[in-house]
């Protein structure tokens, strides 16, 4: 490889014959997330048989989703539609009783035009639960989108001050109270003067748990105080939000989201790189102190920490080329950190790219490989796999990041490939979690070193044709 | 509206496309929104597939929706047809096709114009038919696409062979242990010195299809993919079909002598009794099975039995006719071909279930209490849930189901394989039993604390809550890997961050 100068950000765009998820999956981690929440997916035997393969064994642990299986009836009008969602919603209250009931529209009720936000909130006041609607469908969207019109949805359910009642507050003070109850006033008070006086944060995008604790505690760390995430763990607790708050958000592909923080709550958007990878983690940390008018303490030093710590990792793939097929919306951020690895990306094959959302994570791609001194990856906005996988073939890239229906067949013919899905579901973000990315990214790379000197790389008789 | 969250059969275009990428140098375009080509990934992860599966969409998006797909799907297909040159490439209409209403056909006439492979669409209504009747159709309607071909170029083949053969019907890609099964029955035409004139779909070419009528019968071993294409020769050609399942020891021999007749009555002189003999006696181990001691342990448990109609019945037979089991009800999800599941097994069992409904599946196993169940990966599920051994037996399965090793479940070697799974199925349940009533292998009070279980240290509430939130499997490491961390560095109060510096320095 010359060492060919950087040159500016390259977009391209070719014709959306590619291989994702269908963004009906969100249900399968938003349900976890969000434990009081019932998801009801209005579509076909189609869409509930990809939810039943995708979700593997999840599917038997009694999930709190289920399909509103639309029959013959229900597509030429002879049934209600009003009446058959109410009659589907008020089984699930009485099996489950759930906080909310989330329906998501798919293909077949955009066809049908199936009036799904008329009917919510009509039905919402028959039957008592909040209902909310996302359009999350294959026409529209790829895999990880499917989130963000959930979540999108979802804003514009955050409580504002003006809803919450003043009595409410003081209870809740009550019940900090108590369970301050012992601490010692001084300490409290403490506590609470830990962090700098900013305007309130509230952080977007559904991660598990233990991640928004860490992120949570990163934040702490510099004196900023996280108001509230959305998603919370539960639709009961979704964070106040009123006009003037900050809105940060974690992952690539929350756009709309974003969108309508800004547009309908008036929120002002921090537009930052993600914090994916340790160099994501810190300017994602630098750039929410920056807003807040706070100098960072101490994380050039975490962040020389964390890489010394991925050493052993890093020397895998240092020099080594990736190719992302493109196929959740994380592979710009992905990529800026493969580079900062030593890796030359070959391509970021990516469903859509919002360049408003995502202006700071690209800036950094940019600064990213202009600091390492590796060709500036051009952007491939709905791919074509067919055509990505003849270029694969010229460029022999070391890794291919890509789905499962590629995997095996890529693999077959001696390229090392990592299924991209395990990047959606894994826990990445942080500086904590840079591990796993690399854990994930130099798996393959492991596996097939220990396995080298069998001579056993190519394994199909023909080679394909060309 | 029916609410749902898990189904046996998939929808129709499953269907076709197993057929349509059974066969080889066969693609299938599928007119579908983004995301619905899963089915590659099912075939690539399932079947360990190395060669990319020849399944594309042509991609329904909104401006499909506004215009229609125009010169789209035509484009497609001549693009396909440019980079691949397959032989067939099959038009799949989707259930959001379905409702597009556009007129697919008038598309594929004219790719056909352009294309140098030939064109067809899959003729299946999404709203009518599932998974197996479109795979049934499918395989239906492309042989009979390239018998007719053949005769009006004038190219089907006159007589028959000169020795006995057969076509081997329905096997296919995604089908439950199809390839073994496959294996297993050319070994048994082998030995009954019968040729195997062809076996489609899988890892056939269309271009054999038109030698079809050349083979002296067709045997078709399941109930739900084949009989279609079967029933066509036979009104085409008069060729005889065998419908009879192999699979058990009875069945096997009601086959194999359904086929001496057949073969007779076109001329041949076999006599296969002696065959059958000796296999049943000494070859297959299962009619020994049934008359040794372990065997005799499992007469009158109760058991139940789910999944397709040809599984369901199959297994229904062997366990109450082979060997001695109270079979309570058995069950098919094969709705559409009910009654014959009801004349099957009506004599083996108490009651017979009809239903594509799991939660009414299971809540009869809950009823009955079995001692075990041969049903799908539902059901195995069912059965963890409610502690009761679980045999798979048909589709829906998981990557488990399709073994590399040789495990055939018709002919003489499956017999032998359903014998293992029967036996393992019972003998697990009752060793639990027998542990459960002696108070287990081991008591459960622990006498000596582990290294990990006495701590010096101090863990904080924040601390605690954070670590109880790491999976139960891998919570004892993490604790162990934090704590050595802590004791390292002199850290005496373990909160959350050094729960997680320890994370960053060891990976704990």
């Amino acid at each position: 490889m010359t060492a060919a100068q950087p040159e500016a950000l390259n977009f391209e765009c070719e014709t959306g014959n590619y291989h994702t998820f269908c963004p009906i999956s969100c249900v399968a981690w938003l349900y976890q997330k969000i434990e009081d929440s019932f998801f009801l997916v209005i579509g076909t035997k189609t869409c509930g048989y990809f939810l039943q393969n995708a979700m593997g064994v999840m599917i038997f642990a009694e999930p709190r989703y289920a399909m509103a299986e639309l029959e013959e009836g229900d597509i030429s009008a002879q049934l209600n539609d009003y009446e058959e969602l109410k009659r589907l919603c008020l089984q699930i209250k009485r099996d489950r009783n759930p906080s909310v009931i989330v329906w998501i529209g798919t293909c077949t009720t955009e066809i049908i035009k199936m009036d799904l936000e008329g009917l919510a909130p009509k039905l919402e006041g028959e039957i008592g639960i909040p209902i909310v609607v996302a359009r999350a469908n294959g026409l529209d969207y790829a895999f990880t989108q499917g989130e963000d019109t959930v979540l999108a949805a979802m804003a514009a359910r955050c409580p504002d001050k003006a809803s919450v009642v003043e009595a409410e507050k003081n209870e809740r003070n009550a019940i900090q109270k108590l369970l301050n109850f012992g601490k010692k006033k001084e300490e409290v008070a403490e506590e609470e003067s830990e962090y700098v006086n900013h305007p309130p944060l509230v952080l977007f995008g559904s991660l598990p748990d233990p991640v928004v604790t860490q992120l949570t505690l990163e934040l702490k760390k510099q004196g900023i105080k996280v108001s509230g995430w959305l998603p919370a763990k539960r639709f009961t607790e979704l964070p106040v939000i009123e006009e003037g708050y900050y809105v940060a958000g974690v992952n690539p592909f929350l756009s709309r989201t974003a969108t309508t923080l800004m547009r309908r709550r008036k929120c002002k958007l921090i537009g930052a790189p993600f914090p994916i990878g340790p160099d994501g983690t810190r300017a994602w940390i630098e750039k929410i102190c920056s807003v807040f008018g706070i100098t960072p303490q101490g994380l050039e030093e975490r962040e020389a920490q964390i890489w010394e710590g991925l050493e052993e990792y890093v020397k895998l793939i240092r020099g080594k080329s990736v190719f992302f097929m493109g196929d959740n919306l994380l592979e710009v951020s992905l990529a800026r950190f493969l580079v900062r690895c030593g890796m030359t990306v070959h391509e970021i094959g990516i469903p859509y790219m919002d360049k408003r959302y995502q202006a700071a994570e690209l800036a950094l791609l940019e600064k990213t490989c202009k600091d390492m001194g590796v060709p500036i990856p051009k952007i491939v906005e709905k791919p074509d796999n067919y055509n990505q996988v003849q270029r694969i073939y010229e460029l022999k890239s070391d890794l291919v990041i890509t789905g499962m229906a590629h995997a095996n067949p890529l693999e077959a013919r001696g390229i090392n490939t990592k299924w991209s899905v395990e990047f959606t579901f894994a826990q990445i973000h942080g500086f904590t979690n840079a591990r796993d990315i690399l854990e994930l990214v130099t798996r393959p790379l492991r596996r097939n070193n220990s396995l080298k000197d069998l001579g056993w790389d190519k394994l199909v008789k023909e080679e394909a044709k060309v | 509206m029916k609410l749902a969250y898990w189904m046996y059969a998939g929808p129709a275009h499953i269907g076709t496309l197993r057929v349509a990428s059974s066969f080889k140098n066969v693609h299938a375009i599928m007119h579908a929104p983004l995301g619905d080509d899963y089915f590659n990934v099912m075939r690539s992860m399932l079947e360990r597939e190395r060669d990319f599966t020849p399944v594309t969409a042509s991609v329904v998006d909104r401006n499909v929706l506004a215009r229609g797909s125009q010169e789209k799907v035509v484009d497609n297909i001549t693009r396909k047809d440019k980079e691949e040159t397959p032989d067939l490439i099959v038009l799949t209409p989707t259930c959001t096709s379905s409702i597009l209403q556009e007129d697919l056909q008038n598309f594929v006439e004219r790719a056909q114009l352009e294309a140098k492979g030939d064109v067809m669409l899959a003729d299946v209504n999404h709203y009518r038919v599932n998974e197996l009747q479109a795979a049934d159709r499918t395989l239906h309607q492309i042989v009979q696409f390239y018998i007719e071909k053949a005769r009006k170029k004038g190219e089907l083949p006159e007589g028959k062979t000169a020795k006995p053969s057969v076509n081997i019907i329905g096997i296919s890609t995604l089908g439950f242990h199809n390839q073994h099964d496959c294996t297993e029955l050319k070994r048994l035409m082998a030995d009954l010195g019968i040729e195997v004139n062809a076996a489609i779909p899988e890892g056939a070419s269309v271009h054999e299809l038109k030698n079809l009528p050349r083979a002296w019968f067709n045997l078709c071993p399941y109930r739900e993919l084949g009989l279609m294409a079967a029933r066509y020769l036979e009104a085409e050609f008069g060729m005889p079909y065998v419908n009879i399942t192999p699979m058990g020891v009875v069945e096997t021999a009601r086959c194999v002598r359904k086929i001496q007749q057949i073969v007779n009555a076109q001329g041949a002189d076999v006599d296969y009794e002696d065959f059958i003999n000796e296999q049943t006696l000494y070859v297959s181990q299962a009619a020994w099975f049934s008359r040794s001691i372990d065997c005799q342990n499992l007469t009158g448990k109760k058991a139940v039995v789910f999944g397709d109609n040809t599984h369901a019945a199959a297994m229904t037979k062997i366990l109450a006719r082979e060997m001695g089991i109270h079979v309570v009800w058995a069950g098919t999800y094969c709705k559409y071909d009910a009654d014959w599941f009801r004349e099957q097994v009506s004599e083996y069992c108490d009651e017979v279930i009809i239903t594509d409904d799991h939660g009414q599946i299971g809540d009869a196993i809950a009823r009955v209490e079995p001692s075990a169940i041969f049903g799908t990966q539902m059901e195995r599920h069912v059965g963890k849930r409610l502690n009761i051994p679980c045999g798979v037996i048909a589709a829906p399965i998981h990557i488990q189901n399709f073994p590399i090793g040789y495990k055939p479940f018709m002919g003489y070697e499956g017999t032998n394989q359903i014998a293992d799974l029967v036996y393992n199925s019972f003998t697990l349940g009752m060793e639990d039993h027998l542990l459960e009533i002696f108070g287990g292998h081991d008591t459960k009070e622990v006498i000596t604390k582990g290294i990990s279980a006495e701590s010096d240290l101090n863990w904080t509430k924040d601390g605690l809550a954070e670590l109880n939130k790491i999976p139960g499997f891998v919570r004892g490491k993490v604790k162990r890997n934090t704590e050595k961390f802590a004791r390292e560095r002199g850290i005496k109060d373990i909160t959350v961050e050094v729960l997680y510096a320890a994370k960053e320095a060891v990976g704990a």
